[in-house]
């Protein structure tokens, strides 16, 4: 299966591991993202006031450039763009969103964006990895394991913009169970984190990391006392907030025994074993291997 | 003597204007505090979240000087939870708006430490120019 | 002397009528209305980006930028020079810069203000898809930054409409810096020739040409070999 993929920025540079274990292990299950041409930045953030369109300009080329691989024959009618960036998810689905329900600001839009060969025509479904992900079959997902950590205890992070707001989420905002059918299936040990779908800060990161430090505390705290030894998140923020800042939370917390947080995707390629290249450790700031490579050892 | 609420023009005027670039009507807010309950970055406000709402409701501008708005980090807490259906994180926005409109920015970007430049993940930087500056 | 009678065509410098011959230049058209130009015009050849110029066409809404030197003036066109857009440059030691995507956000962090509204590329004078190497650089793509942006001529106009205030031709050519010092192939050819100069290979004909009579230096200068092989 060939579906339009759409990266994001941050997938690659900062996230770039996220970008290659996603890629494989999308791969492994026999689904090929074929990157979107001349993608441009979603905007990070989706557009919250009912008169900038200019917000949406940047959502609305990234799905005229889908329709144009449909035209070129890149995909086979394949409307469908996949995201891995649970912000890009979040702002393309909100803008897709807002031009299906006013037809007027399309039409506006559509009539500045003159350079582009064609108009967005509303065919485009904005679509998360984890969405493909949950309709491929539990038993190809357990098939591909070779690297088995039945005792590994991950605990799922979701954060705001893949559940909310409800309209666009991909599952029930205030109790989704995505993640952790999918971990499930993946045969790891689940663990709930009570905090998973609390804000992690965001892009406050920029004006004030206290906030930051103090909210990744609490949450990072709770993922730790349900009996986490990982965490998988889908965001390349919550990723940086959490992992990162992890340092400032020693600071201030010196009894703080840090915990890897990991892209879902850098996890699944560590048990489909694809090879230490798709999983981009290196660019985790705490070092997951300890913790991944002591489990391989028990459970050989 | 009348327990009336005589709102001014301006008064008015202010909540229309909120209203106009959230598309939401704020008046619509019976201050049941769900959302303050519910908003994970309460701790760091100076009002809280249906504060916000009840001066908006009020056409008091002096909302537009509370931190409130700006520490919100767009996580739609509030707005997936608000019984009265009020999008309240687009009342937020419409309040940064109003402001950053004005050509009054809440981050100068010279002021990004350098160390921050160097390690902070360009979702994070092009999210923080959208909400905080114009 | 013979006359020649070229048609004259109404047009608008800074919303005052002059008829100038169709068929010249802004700039000749400009020049032959009676302006002075000292500022606002350069090489005259397209290659230098001193005469950026935006103009209307009547009954049409859309804002077109030019090359003074390049565009032919059409009836009834309304133009101005840009002949300068201030712009922040940042100071870099080339030498201590990395290959790094994360230089844009150290030097120019307002290009990741973009709004992928396609203003630049429609001003754009040298038809680059200005939008597509922001984004490239959005994104930390240097080598797509330099291909994109290579004949830019940092006319300016791309900074002066930018909704988002971010000055793309400084920034494009940071790209083009770094991509040329630390990424591009490097032809042997420019080893070649640098050791060629260091081992004063050339010291005897540059003087020659330091004395030479000026006329003669022209004369040189015209008959000179381009055709030469940088491959």
């Amino acid at each position: 299966m060939k579906i339009p993929y759409y990266p994001g920025c941050t997938l690659k540079t900062k996230a770039k591991n996220f970008e290659i274990s996603s890629i494989a292990v999308a791969k492994s299950l026999g689904v090929e993202f074929v990157e979107i041409p001349r993608w441009n930045c979603c905007g990070a953030v989706p557009s919250l006031s009912s008169d900038d369109l200019i917000r949406h300009f940047a959502p609305i080329r990234n799905f005229i450039r889908v329709e144009e691989m449909n035209k070129a024959g890149i995909v086979d009618n394949e409307y469908r763009m996949v995201t891995l960036c649970a912000m890009c998810y979040n702002t393309l689905k909100m803008s897709n969103l807002r031009m299906r329900r006013n037809k007027e600001d399309l039409d506006k839009i559509n009539d500045v964006m003159y350079l582009e060969t064609e108009h967005y025509k509303q065919d485009v479904e904005v679509v998360h990895f984890l969405e493909i992900l949950k309709n491929i079959d539990a038993n190809k997902l357990k098939k591909n394991i070779k690297n088995p950590l039945p005792d590994l205890k991950v605990s799922p992070y979701y954060g705001c913009t893949l559940l909310r707001p409800k309209e666009i989420g991909i599952d029930d905002p205030e109790d989704p169970k995505i993640m952790e059918n999918l971990l499930t299936n993946l045969s790891v040990t689940l663990v709930n984190n009570p905090l998973k779908t609390r804000c992690c800060g965001s892009y406050q990161v920029v004006s004030d990391k206290d906030i930051i430090t103090s909210l990744g505390y609490d949450i990072l705290n709770n993922a730790k006392r349900a009996g986490a030894e990982v965490i998988v998140t889908s965001c390349p923020l919550c990723q940086f907030n959490l992992d990162r800042r992890q340092k400032d939370i020693i600071e201030l917390h010196h009894d703080f025994e840090p915990i890897p947080v990991l892209y879902f995707t850098q996890l699944m390629a560590f048990l489909f074993d694809l090879g230490e290249e798709t999983y981009g450790f290196e660019q985790n700031y705490i070092d997951p291997k300890k913790v991944l490579n002591r489990k391989e050892l028990v459970s050989n | 003597m009348s327990n009336k609420l005589i709102l001014s023009d301006k008064n008015v005027e202010f909540t229309e204007k909120v209203n106009e670039i959230s598309g939401e009507v704020v008046t619509l807010c019976e201050q049941c505090g769900t959302c303050s309950g519910s908003c994970p970055l309460v701790a760091e406000m100076d009002i809280t979240p249906s504060n916000m709402m009840r001066l908006v409701e009020l056409g008091d501008e002096e909302v537009l000087d509370t931190k409130t708005f700006w520490v919100c980090a767009s996580c739609f807490t509030c707005t997936t939870r608000c019984p009265r259906g009020i999008d309240i994180a687009k009342v937020g926005e419409a309040l940064r708006q109003i402001k950053l409109r004005k050509a009054i920015d809440r981050i100068d970007i010279k002021n990004i430490a350098e160390e921050d430049r160097k390690i902070l993940p360009q979702v994070a930087i092009v999210a923080a120019f959208r909400k905080f500056t114009g | 002397m013979e006359q020649i009678n070229l048609k004259k065509i109404p047009i608008y410098i800074l919303s005052r009528k002059y008829y100038v011959p169709e068929s010249s230049t802004i700039i000749t058209a400009m020049e032959y209305a009676g302006f002075k130009l000292k500022k606002g015009v350069g090489c005259r050849e397209g290659f230098c980006g001193a005469c950026a110029t935006i103009y209307r066409l009547p009954g049409d809404y859309k804002l077109h930028g030019g090359l003074g030197c390049q565009t032919v003036v059409q009836e009834n066109m309304q133009i101005v020079q840009i002949p300068y857009v201030p712009n922040p440059k940042a100071i870099y030691d080339l030498e201590q810069l990395e290959p790094d995507p994360q230089v844009f956000l150290e030097y120019y962090p307002e290009t990741f203000k973009c709004l992928s509204c396609n203003t630049c590329t429609k001003i754009c004078p040298q038809d680059i898809q200005v939008m597509d190497y922001v984004q490239a650089v959005v994104r930390g793509d240097i080598e797509k930054v330099s291909e994109l942006s290579f004949d830019c001529l940092s006319c300016g106009l791309c900074a002066a409409r930018c909704p988002a205030e971010i000055t793309q031709f400084n920034v494009a050519l940071l790209a083009r810096r770094i991509y040329g010092k630390y990424l591009s192939k490097k032809g042997k050819f420019v080893e070649t020739r640098i050791k060629e100069i260091e081992e004063g290979k050339y010291e005897e004909g540059y003087k020659e040409l330091a004395n030479m009579p000026l006329e003669d230096l022209k004369k040189k200068y015209f008959e000179r070999d381009l055709n030469f092989d940088i491959t």
